[in-house]
């Protein structure tokens, strides 16, 4: 069988599918934490093994690694998006992008947040000018430009453009943010923080975190798909198939008629005027 | 219940934990909130405004 | 090609000259910021002496992105920018010009007071020339940057602080290897080679991408 990807491409039909996609992917990732958080409490030692354990606090683990890989996962995702958006110039992109960038920036600020209280007990400070801690800072920078730039911007195409610009600038900056904060000085360059490596974590443990990530990672497209399907409506509210849409499904709950002058003031004015105010 | 106290301490690094996993909670509820609401929202909008146009707007006419 | 790029810098220069307070505000905007730390911090030599690099740079990328917001704002507002977009030039050569006239009417006066500052700190004559060939390699990287977001901020209500929430992020590894420069001077100058290596390399990288961007982001904003 044949599918015509680009029918998809369209808002208008990507909007039904992404409502069916968005309770699978929900439940699935529901499912999947659960595991998670079941296997990484209960099957997992009370220590994280090494020259220098850690008591049971290193269960942060769980959440702190996995919602750091996705804040970065879910920038790259944005900055692709964002890069078809002004390179095909598909509307579909734009939102897609603007869909992801909240999620992300919440995984990045619960990295900070669990990252602290792992740093408390573990090197006896909740912040510390770490190379690592300082890059997710900035990322968590970057998505809160993205935002605000968007959201700043009344003209959906050219907020939705400009946002995108940025987020390609920013991603092109971010390595070199990177290796600035982790190498300030150039002379000696070498091993300044220690390496992680995967492969060395007790298997219950590496088990629990990336069933988590797998869970995180299908949670961020059911919460993307969801604001995806908002930020259509509100864009396309003016459109038919909206319309259509709306009256099948009985007009909504409220019934308290608005007063006329403020009506024909919503109508004069049409999706612009009427999208301020809600955010998605 | 001794189980329960014993997990629920962590080893006594229970604030550490906790803080951790209940942020994280309440942010990914948070968001699941936000997204349903404002899209209730955006609905009763659109009806309301479909609504006000079959009222204006006589039939047959372009809006 | 290159007359235009003349013209546009001549202009943008004689402009601003008509109208110096602009250029000196920015000016005296950064030697206030200096000027203020050692009341809160204290004014013990050593202290001063090892703040002094950071908080003559981060002074600086505060004062050029204060700047920035007049970058193209006038151009905008009396419709120059939209003919600038339509005069059949490579809008990048434009933007260039436009840069590089910014940053001679508040980059460069930075880099001439900062010994001033410098002294201040009580840094030494050594990390002073450090600073100010730091600064000359490093404000030109931060104008370019701010082109950027500032074509992207173009005619928004509180573009300003939008500005600031966009670009200071990407102003980190100039102001990283720019303080390092001067901190490193002073124990080993020798060691300092590396720090305008990469510096240099930041400001050929700007050249090259940030005009374009700047372009297509003010062909984003115009539309």
């Amino acid at each position: 069988m044949k599918i015509n990807w680009f029918k998809y491409a369209s808002p208008t039909a990507f909007y039904p599918v992404a409502g069916r996609l968005v309770p699978v992917f929900g439940v699935a990732a529901l499912a999947l934490m659960l595991f998670a958080l079941y296997w990484g409490f209960f099957e997992t030692p009370e220590r994280l093994g090494g020259t220098n354990p850690q008591k049971e606090y290193y269960r942060i683990i769980f959440i702190h690694v996995p919602a750091a890989w996705m804040s970065m996962w879910l920038y790259l995702v944005l900055a692709a998006w964002s890069a078809v958006g002004l390179v095909f110039n598909t509307r579909l992109s734009f939102m897609m992008a603007n869909a992801v960038a909240p999620t992300g920036a919440i995984f990045t600020f619960l990295a900070l947040w669990t990252g602290a209280f792992w740093g408390r007990p573990s090197w006896g400070t909740y912040w510390d000018w770490d190379p690592r801690l300082t890059s997710e800072l900035i990322l968590f920078f970057l998505y809160i430009g993205f935002m605000a730039l968007h959201s700043a911007i009344d003209d959906n195409r050219r907020a939705d453009q400009a946002a995108a610009l940025l987020a390609i600038v920013g991603l092109v900056m971010l390595p070199i943010i990177y290796w600035s904060i982790n190498c300030p000085d150039p002379n000696n360059c070498a091993a300044l923080h220690q390496r992680s490596s995967v492969t060395d974590i007790e298997s219950n443990i590496l088990t629990a975190m990336l069933v988590m990530t797998l869970g995180f990672w299908l949670y961020s497209f059911a919460a993307a798909f969801a604001r995806l399907r908002n930020i259509i409506l509100l864009r396309e509210q003016d459109s038919a198939w909206v319309r259509k849409m709306v009256d099948e499904a009985g007009a909504g709950p409220s019934s308290s008629p608005p007063p006329g002058a403020g009506a024909a003031d919503g109508l004069d004015a049409g999706g612009h005027r009427a999208s301020r105010g809600v955010s998605v | 219940m001794q189980g329960l106290i014993d997990f629920l301490s962590q080893g006594g690094y229970a604030f550490y934990v906790w803080s951790a996993f209940g942020m994280t909670f309440a942010l990914l509820v948070a968001e699941v909130v936000v997204l349903r609401r404002s899209r209730r929202t955006i609905l009763q909008r659109v009806g309301r405004l479909a609504r006000l146009r079959t009222q204006n707007v006589p039939p047959g006419e372009p809006s | 090609m290159l007359n235009v790029f003349w013209c546009i810098l001549q202009r943008d220069l004689t402009l601003a000259l008509r109208r110096r307070t602009d250029v000196l505000t920015t000016l005296f905007f950064f030697v206030i910021v200096v000027s203020l730390f050692p009341l809160g911090v204290g004014s013990e030599r050593e202290l001063l002496r090892m703040l002094g690099p950071g908080v003559v740079w981060v002074a600086a990328l505060l004062a050029s992105m204060l700047a920035l917001e007049r970058l193209f704002a006038a151009d905008y507002d009396d419709g120059t920018l939209e003919q600038l977009l339509l005069a059949g030039q490579p809008l990048s050569l434009l933007v260039l010009a436009k840069i590089l006239a910014h940053w001679l009417l508040t980059g460069l006066p930075l880099v001439v007071v900062a010994p001033l500052m410098a002294m201040q700190y009580s840094l030494e004559a050594t990390a002073i020339w450090v600073m100010m060939a730091a600064l000359a390699l490093g404000t030109p990287v931060l104008s370019l940057l701010g082109a950027i977001g500032a074509a992207l901020t173009l005619g928004l209500r509180g573009g300003g602080i939008l500005l600031s929430l966009l670009i200071l992020p990407l102003y980190i590894p100039v102001l990283v290897y720019g303080a390092g420069a001067v901190s490193v001077s002073v124990i080993e100058i020798a060691d300092t080679q590396p720090y305008f290596a990469l510096l240099g390399a930041f400001l050929l990288g700007g050249l090259v991408l940030a005009p374009p961007a700047a372009a297509a982001a003010l062909r984003i904003s115009m539309e």
